[in-house]
Formats: structure tokens, C-alpha cells, sequence
């Protein structure tokens, strides 16, 4: 096992250049805290971004920040709030879902396009990503995008990295637009409600105009015996205190809610973002993502064919975390046959390495998209080199 | 004037193109293809109407399997294809060439499903951007990009340029918008991306689809986002005797952590065309002037003006002026949109779309009023501050060719200009023909060759709207 530690982006160019030669996969990693997502993989070499921290630009007027791809989360949100600013899309920790310890990078918050429950409002990682360098798998330094937010010039290859798992070059580093972090932040809690009920409370609050900022369900027994539906609420304080009046007048039929704010507020808002209720246990955890009001749809068809399912929404109901009995495919069949008729598609988050291995960890594309993801990747990486198989197998 | 080259029509598909027509009557209704070269005229240009080409045909089709035939056909016979939706590229992005097939969505223009609980709509390609939120705005939705062009451009062209609009500081572009389309690839195979979920699975190729100016495929459906719209908004005028005192006054806007739906700036050129045509009481003893538009109910649009009033007061603002009714507010957001139309009544122009990191704009002002004046010329600047998109318009004589020659090198200057200080060459209007060949000042040759090579995955023999995006010298394949 070879571990390459570049502390440039030149030094990165050059390893990747040896590595082609002599035809060695390499994996990327970054704080190794999600490095079991994807399939297993078979490498003997891992170039790590651990040699490449510091942020490299931070204008907070321009709403812009960059980093190094090994530079902690935590290191660029601190720096961020500083200037009382954030990343928009809240991004999931996922040390405690995956048994994992270390310290997440910004480059593998971008390589994994992962993001949080803000996502529903204000977009994904790669709805905030706007530049990138990468070594591709020629050994070439290339640049997509930049640090202005609007952008059009040439092919979004920065939208194409992003989510890409590693597979189509070794990120060095990212640039993030960046948000103003809310005065005051507001949980209202409604309890009791069916998955259906609450997903339809969740809609008709999303398509209000207050605006929630997250919108989530935990059933009955999910963290707690009671099933709790949340909406929280950003804004300056005299808004929120607007807002959740209006909100609790429109959503009157299903009762008074809770209001938490502080620690109560942000502890709950952790547990939707990192699945903590999954964290520890045996089961396998997928991730669902589906029109929101398909949600309870979904997971009824699933709990049919699968006693014993636990799950909750977030996205107002269009992502769905399931956890199931391991078994020995972690059940990808039979979910994946209950989502054919919704539409939307199934991602196995955490399994043993060896299901990993066997079922394919990303929903399987149609022909015509599967040919020219393997294109793409051969385009980046003509010679396999970079997490080969991570996404799907023999790509 | 032609600075701009076109590639060599082939002269063998020049001369079958009898048996071409002959070929696509076969695969589409009789008033669905355009050959006669009156009827063909009007498709020899977009918005930058300096350049003209005639395409060898013209087809409209209905439906997606007929776009599907007839660009199998198109790739089978190794003919070249020119996507095209409204044709207000002012970039050039829809001009053709004269061995170039037309696909145009322009019959493509139903809204095919609205679905209100998950906050989508369905619609085909063709249908305009205005068109969907027109569709929706009874239940108080809208869809969020609004280019000036909204009245006529079309969603398919929207997602090929990834257009934005003066709303999208708060709303995102285009990209930030579209949840799934439907894509016919080269070989006539249609491909669905995407849906009504948030995420599609595998490599975001839906990201990458959108803005690629049609050179990986022709979307024929999109389902795009629709979002409620605030309870009440109301733009706001605020006069500055200097430009630097504006630019200062949007950042500490930001940096107090306020969004606001839209942050517009105008210089004085700009603000006398708009008044002249618009009447929108602007005023005209300032340097510069900024549209500031708030969201919200009353009261909160009340405190967030307090607010960026009191800062703006603090950066020196001249005139504050609020709209106090819902025809004043459209009369300001109508100077500033037809910010293009009204400048095209006094003189000929050319509209550049550069992006800059806004803490540049002092320096990026002046340096423009340089590189005008330099030639001669005259410019007038509106700009989209929060994000710092640019849009100087470069005024000229069209039947000068020399004075045409000018606006068009002070065009490519300024769009160095942008590229030098950290921006870009284009922020929303996509780079068609007209930036094309300065893609090598932004983009060195690996990472312009990364970029083909992704491009030729879709498409080896560069037939999708060729001459557009990449330098003609150096194109590579996969």
C-alpha cells in the first residue's frame, strides 16, 4: 500500500503522471470520513489531499470563499463565521452513520456533492460550487469555472466533477459561493402525524410564501415514541416571528407546534442531516431521492416487501433515509423494484464491503447514459487510474 | 464586418442537398420543413444580428420522435445541425451556416403538466420563459430565471445557454432551476435526466447539458422548478454621485447579510436611454444608479429597507426613491429591462456580458470608459451588482464599418478586461460565436481539450451547432 502526499498541485500532476505508467489504481481520499461510499474497490496506492490545506481566497462582500481540497469543513465554516456567513447547503457529517473518525475536507464535501436538509430551499454542493482545479488522469492541471457566481463560459465541467466520486480526477481545489448565516433560526415540531399527513403539511409549507428553510418527518419511533414533523425557519428575528405565525395559522389543522430554537433546534437538525438515528446499528442505509409527495409512497411499497424497514424524509419527503436488514444484498432488488413505478432512484449509503462489491451502490443508468458516462470518464482518465469502479462497475 | 469566421461550407453536403431534403420530407409532416430560401430566411441569424448565414434548411418538428429522426438522419449523413429555440441569442449561439440542418423547438410549446405539491412544472422546449410563470401565477408561483429576452425566449434555449437574469442573485440561474429534461442524442437514442426528484443519480449530466449552447444534444422536455413567490416585492431606486460610492454600498448590503431579490446597477449613460423610453422616474442628477428590489410582507419589506436605506445613506446615496404603487414598480423594472431595446433607438450597440468579482468594479468602470473612449466611442453600463455580470453596451454606427469594427475590439478588450481581474468572458448570455475565439485567454489549451473531449463523447464528428463555444483551430475528439 502506497500513500502519495502531494503538498502541490504540481507534485499531484507529477504522481498521477508515474501512476500512469505503470498502470496502478489509485484511490482519492480525502479525511477518509466517507471513504465507504461507492462500491468497493481494489487499489494498492491512495493519493491523498491531506498535503493541500488553507483557504486561497475569502471575499465575504462577494460572497465567495476557496480552499484547498484538504482543507477541514470545519477550518473554511469557522472562517466563515467569523463574517457571520455559511455554506447554503448545510453539508452532512458522515462519521457517525459510517463508524468513521477524521476530519471531512471541503474537496470531498464537492467530490461527493454532499449536502443537508438545506438543500430543499437553497440547492445542493453543486448548486454552490463555482470553480474547481483538478488533475485529470493525463497528469493535467485543469480549471472549471471560477470565483465569479455567474458563469456560462464553456462546458460546466465543475457540475460534472462535482458528485463524481473521485472517479474523473483528483480535486486540489474548490470554490464555493457562500450565504449570509440567518439572525435567528426557528424549529417549529408538529407531533402525531402519519407519513402522509406530514409530507402534505411539508408541501403546503414549502409552497407557501414563508419560506422554510428545511423540511423533514421522523416517524413514530424514529429518535423518539412520537412521529414529529419539522420545518424550520431563517430570517432576520422579526420575520421569524412573522413568518411561524402565518405558518401556524395555514397549517391550523394539524395542530399548535412546538417551537425550538438554540441547541434543541440545531441537536435535531444534526440528526436529520447525518441519519445519527441509523448510526451503530447493523442495518443496511439507503438513501431514496423521489418527488417529495412519493415519499410515504415509496416507503409503503417498501415496507411491504420489506418488514422491519425504518425510515424518515427530509427535502419535504424527496429523500428518503431507509435502513433495512443487511442480508445478503441489502435488499437492493426489492427497493429498487418498489421505486420502478415512482420514478426516482435508490443509493445504497451504507452496507458491508463485500454488498458493495456485489450490488450496484448507484442506480444502474439506461444504456445510452451508462455509454457516455464511460465515455466521459475515459476522457478524464483514459488510462482507469482514478477510483476505478467506484461508481459503477467497469468504469 | 466579419471578424468572426465561419467554417468552409462542405461543398459535397452543399451539393446533395436535394437528396438531404428529400431525405428529411421523409421524416417529418410537409409544413414542418423549410427550404425555400425566403422562408429560410428569417433563421439566418439570432440577436447578434451582424452575422448572417443561411442554413440549408429549416425543420420545425412537434414532437420528440421526430426531432429524434431527423437528427439520426442528420448524424447518419454527416450533415450539421443547428439547434435553435427563440433565436434571441445575443451571443450568436443559434446562427447557422449554410451546410447546417435547423432544428428549431419553436412548435414545441406546450406546458405538459403542473404539479403543484412537489413544485414543478413539465414543459417542451419551446415553450417561452414568461409563458411558465404566466402559467402558474394564479396560484402565486413562478419560475425564477427571467432574462430581459423572457417575453420571447424559449425554455430549451434558456437550458442550452443557461440563462439568468436580474433576479438571480437570490433565485440561482437556469441550472439552479432545472430538475430533469429529456435529451435526443446524436444517434437519435432519447435519454431521460433527471425528473422530479431533486437529484439524479450517477454523474450530474444534467449540469453539464445545461448551458452547453446545444452541442451535446437537442432537449425536446424539461421539468423545471416553480416556486411560490413572496407575498409582496418592491423595487426601489437609489441615486449615487459616483459609481464607487454604489459598489461600496452593495457590498456592505451583502456584508450586513442582507440578499436582496435583485441589486441592478445603471450608469448615467445608461439611466438618460432608459428614462427617455421608460418614464420610470429615475433620476438624472446621479453618476449612478441602483434598483434594489426587497421581498416579503409589508412590514418586512418596511425593516429591510430601513435598513439598506440607512446603509446606503451611509455610502453617500443622493435619491432614495420607493415605488408606492404596483404600476411604478413595473415602470422601474420596464426601464431596466428594456435597458437593450430603448438603447437600440438611439444607436446601434453591442451588448457584452462579462463577470467581474464585484470588489473590481471601480477599477473595471473606469478601465471600460478607457478602452471606449479609446476607440472613439460611447458606452452605457448595465450591470447585475450582487454578482457582479456585466453588461456595458458599446454604442455605434452600424453602417460604418470601420466605426463596427471599433465597438467590436473595444468588446473583446473589455471582455480581457473581465477575464484579468478574476471574472469571466461570459456571465449569462453563453459564448455562440461571439466569444469563441477568446475561449484561449480564459482557458488554457489542457483545459480547453478536457472540455472538447467531454464534448465529443456526445458527439466525435463536431456535426451539434459546430462552429459555436471552441476555437476552430485545435479541436480535439475523445
Amino acid at each position: 500500500m502506497t500513500l502519495h502526499i502531494p503538498t502541490t498541485e504540481a507534485q499531484a500532476c507529477a504522481i498521477v503522471k508515474s501512476v500512469i505508467g505503470s498502470g496502478t489504481p489509485l484511490s482519492l481520499a480525502g479525511g477518509n470520513t466517507r471513504a465507504g461510499l461507492g462500491r468497493t474497490t481494489q487499489t494498492q496506492s491512495t493519493l491523498s489531499s491531506a498535503g493541500l490545506s488553507g483557504i486561497t481566497i475569502y471575499e465575504p462582500a462577494e460572497m465567495v470563499i476557496g480552499a484547498r481540497a484538504g482543507t477541514p469543513l470545519a477550518l473554511v465554516q469557522a472562517t466563515l463565521a467569523e463574517r457571520g456567513q455559511m455554506l447554503p447547503f448545510e453539508p452532512m457529517d458522515h462519521r457517525a452513520l459510517l463508524g468513521t473518525e477524521g476530519e471531512p475536507t471541503i474537496g470531498a464535501v464537492a467530490a461527493g456533492n454532499i449536502s443537508g436538509p438545506r438543500r430543499i430551499n437553497a440547492g445542493a454542493a453543486r448548486d454552490s460550487l463555482i470553480g474547481i482545479r483538478l488533475v485529470n488522469g493525463r497528469g493535467e492541471a485543469i480549471k472549471s469555472g471560477g470565483r465569479v457566481m455567474k458563469n456560462v463560459t464553456g462546458l460546466d465541467l465543475v457540475k460534472l466533477v462535482a458528485g463524481s466520486h473521485g472517479t474523473l480526477g483528483f480535486l486540489t481545489e474548490v470554490i464555493f459561493r457562500v450565504l449570509p448565516a440567518p439572525e435567528r433560526v426557528v424549529t417549529l415540531v408538529w407531533r402525531g402525524l402519519s407519513d402522509e399527513t406530514a409530507v402534505g403539511l411539508l408541501s403546503a409549507a414549502l409552497g407557501s410564501p414563508f419560506e422554510p428553510f428545511a423540511a423533514a418527518h421522523l416517524p413514530e419511533g424514529i429518535g423518539a415514541d412520537q412521529a414529529r414533523t419539522l420545518l424550520r425557519l431563517e430570517n432576520f428575528s422579526d420575520s421569524i416571528d412573522y413568518r411561524s405565525r402565518e405558518l401556524i395559522e395555514l397549517l391550523r389543522l394539524h395542530g399548535t407546534p412546538e417551537m425550538l430554537e438554540g441547541a434543541a433546534s440545531g441537536e435535531l437538525w444534526h440528526d436529520v442531516r447525518d441519519a445519527r438515528v441509523f448510526a451503530g446499528t447493523e442495518e443496511a442505509v439507503w438513501r431514496l431521492s423521489v418527488a417529495p409527495t412519493d415519499g410515504p409512497r415509496a416507503t409503503a411499497a417498501i415496507a411491504a416487501r420489506l418488514p422491519g424497514a425504518r425510515w424518515f424524509y427530509d427535502w419535504g419527503g424527496g429523500l428518503v433515509w431507509l435502513a433495512v436488514p443487511a442480508g445478503d444484498d441489502a435488499a437492493a432488488g426489492a427497493i429498487r423494484a418498489a421505486l420502478k413505478p415512482l420514478g426516482g432512484h435508490a443509493t445504497l449509503v451504507r452496507a458491508p464491503a463485500a454488498i458493495r462489491a456485489a450490488v450496484p451502490v448507484f442506480e444502474p443508468l439506461a444504456e445510452p447514459l451508462m455509454r457516455v458516462t464511460a465515455g466521459i470518464k475515459q476522457s478524464f482518465d483514459p488510462a482507469g487510474i482514478f477510483e476505478p469502479g467506484r461508481m459503477y462497475a467497469g468504469i | 464586418m466579419s471578424a468572426i469566421a465561419f467554417p468552409v461550407p462542405d461543398p459535397t453536403i452543399l451539393a446533395r442537398r436535394e437528396q438531404i431534403i428529400e431525405g428529411l420530407s421523409r421524416l417529418v409532416a410537409p409544413a414542418a420543413l423549410i427550404t425555400a430560401e425566403d422562408e429560410r430566411r428569417p433563421y439566418e441569424t439570432d440577436a447578434l444580428t451582424a452575422y448572417r448565414r443561411l442554413p440549408l434548411a429549416v425543420v420545425l418538428p412537434s414532437t420528440t420522435q421526430e426531432v429524434a429522426a431527423v437528427l439520426k438522419f442528420c448524424g447518419e449523413q454527416g450533415v450539421p445541425v443547428v439547434p435553435r429555440g427563440a433565436g434571441t441569442s445575443l451571443a450568436g449561439g443559434a446562427i447557422p451556416q449554410e451546410d447546417a440542418v435547423v432544428i428549431g423547438v419553436s412548435k414545441m410549446n406546450r406546458i405538459l403538466a403542473i404539479d403543484y405539491a412537489n413544485r414543478v412544472a413539465k414543459v417542451q422546449a419551446g415553450v417561452t420563459n414568461l409563458a411558465v410563470t404566466g402559467e402558474v401565477s394564479a396560484e402565486g408561483f413562478f419560475y425564477a430565471p427571467d432574462p430581459s429576452s423572457q417575453l420571447a425566449c424559449s425554455i430549451g434555449g434558456n437550458i442550452g445557454m443557461n440563462s439568468g437574469g436580474a433576479h438571480c442573485l437570490k433565485y440561482g440561474v437556469t441550472t439552479n432551476n432545472v430538475l430533469g429534461v429529456t435529451l435526443v442524442m446524436l444517434d437519435g437514442s432519447v435519454v431521460e435526466i433527471g425528473g422530479a426528484h431533486l437529484d439524479a443519480p450517477g454523474l450530474d449530466l444534467l449540469g453539464l447539458i445545461v448551458g452547453s449552447e446545444g452541442q451535446l444534444g437537442i432537449v425536446t422536455e424539461a421539468t423545471v422548478r416553480i416556486l411560490r413567490s413572496a407575498e409582496g416585492a418592491r423595487p426601489v431606486l437609489f441615486g449615487f454621485p459616483t459609481s464607487e460610492q454604489a459598489g461600496e454600498a452593495v457590498a456592505a448590503i451583502i456584508g450586513a447579510g442582507i440578499i436582496p431579490v435583485a441589486m441592478e446597477f445603471m450608469d448615467k449613460p445608461a439611466i438618460e436611454i432608459c428614462e427617455a423610453f421608460a418614464h420610470a422616474g429615475y433620476p438624472m442628477d446621479v453618476e449612478a444608479l441602483l434598483i434594489i428590489e426587497v421581498e416579503g410582507s409589508d412590514a418586512e419589506m418596511d425593516a429591510q429597507l430601513a435598513r439598506i436605506v440607512a446603509i446606503a445613506r451611509e455610502h453617500g446615496v443622493k435619491t432614495v426613491k420607493e415605488s408606492k404603487s404596483a404600476m411604478e414598480a413595473a415602470a422601474i423594472w420596464k426601464g431596466r429591462k428594456s435597458a437593450f431595446g430603448a438603447t437600440g433607438r438611439i444607436a446601434d450597440y453591442i451588448c457584452m456580458d462579462g463577470t467581474i468579482p464585484t470588489g473590481q468594479l471601480p477599477h473595471v468602470l473606469r478601465r471600460m470608459d478607457e478602452i471606449v473612449k479609446g476607440y472613439g466611442l460611447r458606452v452605457a453600463n448595465v450591470f447585475h451588482a450582487g454578482d457582479g455580470n456585466l453588461h456595458p453596451l458599446i454604442l455605434y454606427n452600424c453602417n460604418d464599418p470601420v466605426e463596427a469594427q471599433k465597438a467590436e475590439d473595444a468588446g473583446m478588450d473589455i471582455l480581457k478586461l473581465c477575464v484579468e481581474v478574476g471574472g469571466c468572458l461570459t456571465g449569462e448570455h453563453g459564448v455562440g460565436i461571439e466569444k469563441r475565439d477568446l475561449m484561449t485567454f480564459q482557458f488554457n489549451p489542457e483545459d480547453l481539450a478536457q472540455q472538447m473531449r467531454v464534448r465529443a463523447v456526445f458527439d466525435q464528428a463536431w456535426l451539434l451547432n459546430p462552429a459555436k463555444v471552441f476555437p476552430l483551430e485545435g479541436r480535439v475528439a475523445a
